[in-house]
């Protein structure tokens, strides 16, 4: 313990912790900017530095531990004056104009000039306008807004063990960038967005495809009708200025027909859908020798992953399609026959917690006449929270409504696909009874719950254990995927989502996801789990009754054709 | 005799490309005579030296080498040949003329540390310095001065050559770890400091080409009797890089205590064409620039201290009347601007402000608010800084704010 006093306050705290969490916890606000809760201490702005006695410099409180003794100030003339006169800095080589930026309100630099009092720029303008990489149908970069912070270096290398941005250059006329200043297309980049989701000004952004809907719904020859992911209910109450962690499913509903939509459905049902296909799928390769372990298919960046830098295990991947382009196929074959509509006719937009589902949706396999995609816009959290926005709706009182039919039914266990683990312990509540046929007396796989990186679980089926395994970042996707390769993975089955504590976490969730804040969705998502009547996919009636009207049963021809797909290799 | 030649002494006496000639004149003694101590004994007689880093900013030694051989596991040994300072030539001088005397030198470190890695990180554009180093390892590998098994004792010690592209910042330590790593030299957060986590994380000890010159003198003398050379704050003797508007420049080597007025004149013979000196810039570009009444300041850490700053690298150079202040704040300033590495806010967007305001005095259009200006900015940097570069670099302004006020007022348009 060390005893020492902030602002003339006596504080005592843990060796090693910095003055940063020391003050925090005293609730003394010392501002930060490259600092981001869960990524490491870069020290690079040099905002949050305080005055330590006896100290001719000043140090950088995230990165200084509190010693036996200190006396610190963090608010003395010489330390706002720092700061504010770094803060001039950045802004003079940074593109300020705020008012057109996307980041408008939500940029945390705009933020701290504004806390830190600037009103006028001591120093003139040093930018120099550089190009927009705007080369990739999901990410947009804009390095004239970049303040060099480091964050998404510190995701897209650490967290999701990418190493797609760096620094390039030096000096002033530094650039965080993909190698020698290509594009983002160019690299291994898999567009998870977590670099966005972390940004803290307005330098990567994903691409803002709200007006293609707003023209699909004011054109009358559309039937324009819109998915909702089932991480999307648990964090737009947040977007829209509720508490992280809010369920607003119905709201969500209401929202998207005061907006326009012709009819508004549920990813829900896709994803029981996804768990009839997997779930036999897996069930065939378990019979059948098939080859195992078998990994998901439902998160678009790990496919981009897989598909980049482990071409030799596609065999591995399910060759199911996601939630999001079952119900794309649905829209465009089945949906299209049941309400007569020419399929060309019907626009498919999908609200997606990512990034990743921009790119998914316009890959060549993911049309079923080969010229229209079969989901033609997809949105991100955020950029639902922005329509909704401009539209002036009243989004925390606004009168509930529920989904339209005929994917009206869906289940406990659609809902969870959301969090990590959770379309594991889908997957399990119908494998486990299907095979041992069976019914289970607890279905809470809570050991494939969490925020852990890696978790695992055994199961029995057919007489045997099996080791199933769930991993979320690519980092950790890493590990698994090098144990596959040489052969020694454990496990018979194993998900892996991209983004921290999967779809909750996505890259385009609303900003300010943290830890603290995954866990808080995450526990959301479980409610809205215990709350369903249904919870079991394979129970769900109207999946049931989709099978008899029109799929067969789950993998027939049929549903092979419309509902699984294939993998290439893109090894560059 | 102002001059102490004791670290200069084998220059021009002996083939640098000779380990012969170099044994001839006790080449290797002092290491001979450390391998018979205890490693222990070493670090005490470092201790008593007293003597303190000679890349600039006077570190007391021991701490670092008693903190490094506390540490259990791999641990280096890094020789900062990366003299990149304007102004200075005295590492250079010592890789070309006494290679060996810094290889014995880090042999003595490494024994007394438990370390069996050391790099010599050299300058890019020394490719002389590096031809000669490359060559003097072979020539003590060959004679088991290096390498396994060394002098038949169970201690083994390896050196490589390393080399940036020629980066100002690689001399600061954590951005010199970097650019041996492969990696671009950009400096790191502190702590944990290079004896905790270094190169590849293992702990590392990074002293200056001269002051690893100076361990064979310490163990051949002993450390007390070290200690009585140069001034008690600040013992042995100085390479001083004496440079600028003088009749003799050069390389030098003096005690500690020497003042600067006896070096520019007895030594340097004056200023030329017998000129008046407008100021003397110390240190190289990140250092203080003093008037002409401050050189009987004597070479010594202590009185250094008062302009934070690398003083103590031992560049003196001379600028006689013709020049202006704000020629050579200029000049170097743009040099800072092309050599912060832009990791940390206050130094990359802080350089180019810095020209900018003083572009404004060198043409009559600076106001008192730009002198504030400036004395904040610099002030800023100065302090708010994540590594040594942004930390000094503000020497030359902060220091001619203080002596050279006038400067700035006779530009300033009220």
């Amino acid at each position: 313990m060390v005893h020492f006093k902030i602002n003339n306050i006596d504080v005592t705290c843990d060796d090693n912790t910095t003055i940063l969490e020391a003050a925090r916890k005293n609730h003394i606000d010392i501002p930060t900017l490259c600092n981001y809760p869960d990524l490491e201490i870069k020290s690079e702005c040099r905002v949050c530095v305080v005055e330590i006695n006896g100290q001719k410099r000043l140090f950088t409180s995230c990165s200084t531990a509190a010693k036996e003794g200190m006396i610190i100030q963090t608010n003395s003339p010489r330390v706002l004056n720092a700061r504010k006169t770094i803060i001039e800095l950045i802004l003079a080589n940074h593109d300020a104009n705020c008012a057109v930026c996307p980041k408008n309100l939500n940029c945390e630099l705009q933020a701290l000039a504004n806390k830190l009092g600037i009103d006028e720029n001591r120093f003139p303008t040093v930018l120099e306008v550089k190009p927009i990489d705007n080369h990739n149908p999901v990410l947009i970069r804009n390095i004239n807004r970049c303040i060099k912070c480091g964050r998404c270096i510190d995701v897209c290398n650490n967290v999701q063990a990418m190493g797609v941005l760096d620094v390039m250059g030096r000096s002033n006329t530094i650039e965080i960038t993909p190698a020698f200043g290509k594009y983002l297309s160019d690299e291994f980049c898999v567009f998870c967005g977590q670099c966005a989701s972390v940004c803290p000004v307005g330098a990567i952004i994903e691409r803002d495809d709200t007006d293609q809907v707003w023209e699909a719904i004011n054109n009358p020859n559309f039937h324009v009708i819109v998915q909702v992911a089932p991480a999307v209910r648990v964090s737009l109450g947040e977007e829209l200025g509720m508490e992280p962690g809010s369920i607003v499913t119905e709201k969500v509903i209401a929202a998207l027909k005061y907006l326009g939509f012709d009819a508004v459905y549920d990813t829900d049902f896709a994803a029981d859908l996804t768990i009839m296909e997997e779930g036999t799928e897996l069930i065939g390769r378990i019979m059948n020798g098939g080859t195992l372990p078998m990994m998901t298919s439902c998160c678009p960046g790990w496919i981009s992953y897989a598909e980049q830098k482990y071409p030799e295990i596609l065999d591995h991947i399910s060759t199911c399609k996601s939630p999001q382009q079952m119900f794309g196929t649905l829209a465009k074959s089945y949906y299209a026959e049941k309400t007569s509509l020419d399929a060309k006719n019907i626009f498919v937009v999908s609200i997606m917690p990512c990034t990743a589902k921009k790119y998914e949706a316009q890959r060549i396999e993911m049309s079923i006449d080969n010229v229209n995609p079969d989901v033609d816009v997809v949105l991100t959290t955020r950029e639902l929270g922005k329509m909704i926005r401009q539209m002036g709706i009243n989004f925390e009182n606004i009168k509930e409504m529920p989904f339209d039919l005929p994917f009206g039914i869906t289940t406990g266990a659609a809902a969870i696909f959301g969090a990590t683990g959770g379309v594991m312990e889908a997957a399990l509540r119908s494998v486990y009874e299907i095979v041992n046929e069976k019914e289970l007396t607890d279905l809470n796989f809570k050991s494939v719950r969490g925020l852990e990186g890696l978790k695992e679980a055994e199961v029995e089926l057919g007489g045997q254990l099996v080791k199933v395994a769930v991993a979320h970042t690519l980092g950790n996707a890493k590990i698994m995927c090098e144990q596959v390769k040489a052969g020694t993975s454990p496990y018979t089955f194993i998900e892996i989502m991209c983004c921290p504590g999967g779809c909750i976490g996505g890259g385009g969730q609303p900003y300010g996801t943290t830890k603290e804040v995954r866990q808080k969705r995450m526990d959301a998502i479980y409610q809205v789990d215990e709350s369903m009547t249904i919870r079991k996919s394979h129970k769900n009636p109207d999946i049931l009754a989709l099978y008899k009207d029109y799929l067969e049963k789950p993998n027939s021809q049929k549903a092979h054709h419309l509902l699984h797909t294939h993998y290439h290799s893109r090894n560059k | 005799m102002i001059q102490m030649k004791m670290i200069t002494n084998r220059f021009g006496k002996i083939n640098p490309l000779s380990i012969d000639s170099y044994i001839n004149l006790d080449g290797y003694k002092g290491l001979k005579k450390a391998l018979s101590i205890h490693p222990t004994k070493i670090i005490d007689e470092i201790e008593k030296s007293k003597i303190r880093g000679r890349g600039g900013a006077g570190f007391p030694t021991h701490i670092k080498v008693r903190a490094l051989s506390k540490q259990l596991g791999g641990k280096f040994i890094v020789c900062n040949a990366d003299e990149g300072e304007p102004g200075n030539f005295k590492d250079r001088s010592i890789l070309e003329n006494d290679p060996h005397a810094v290889v014995e030198g880090m042999i003595i470190l490494a024994y007394a540390t438990g370390a069996s890695k050391g790099y010599i990180y050299i300058r890019g554009e020394y490719q002389n310095a590096i031809k000669i180093m490359k060559a003097t390892i072979k020539a003590a590998e060959e004679k088991k001065l290096l390498g396994d098994k060394i002098l038949n004792k169970s201690f083994s010690f390896k050196i490589e050559i390393r080399s940036g592209a020629g980066s100002y910042v690689c001399g600061e330590e954590f951005s010199l770890i970097e650019s041996i790593e492969g990696k671009p030299g950009r400096s790191r957060t502190k702590p944990p400091f290079p004896t905790e986590k270094g190169i590849h994380d293992l702990p590392t000890l990074i002293n200056n080409v001269e002051t690893f010159a100076n361990f064979p003198h310490i163990i051949l003398m002993g450390g007390e009797e070290f200690a009585k050379i140069g001034t008690p704050s600040s013992t042995g003797t100085k390479l001083i890089s004496l440079s600028g508007n003088v009749k003799n420049k050069g390389l030098y080597e003096v005690p500690f205590g020497t003042s600067i007025r006896d070096v520019i004149f007895k030594l340097g013979k004056g200023v030329k064409n017998n000129r008046k000196i407008k100021m003397v810039q110390l240190g190289g570009a990140s250092g203080p620039l003093i008037p002409e009444y401050m050189l009987d300041m004597s070479i010594d850490f202590d009185r250094f201290e008062n302009f934070d700053s690398k003083t103590g690298t031992g560049a003196i150079i001379v600028i006689d009347d013709r020049f202006d202040l704000f020629d050579v704040l200029l000049i170097n300033m743009k040099f800072f601007v092309h050599q912060s590495c832009g990791k940390c806010a206050p130094c990359r967007e802080g350089h180019v402000q810095i020209v900018n305001l003083l572009n404004k005095f060198i043409n009559h259009r600076a106001t008192e608010k730009d002198l504030m200006s400036i004395e904040n900015l610099a002030n800023v940097i100065q302090q708010t800084s994540l590594c040594g570069l942004g930390q000094t670099s503000m020497t030359s302004i902060i220091s001619s704010l203080r002596y050279f006020r006038d400067d700035y007022l006779s530009k300033v348009r009220y």
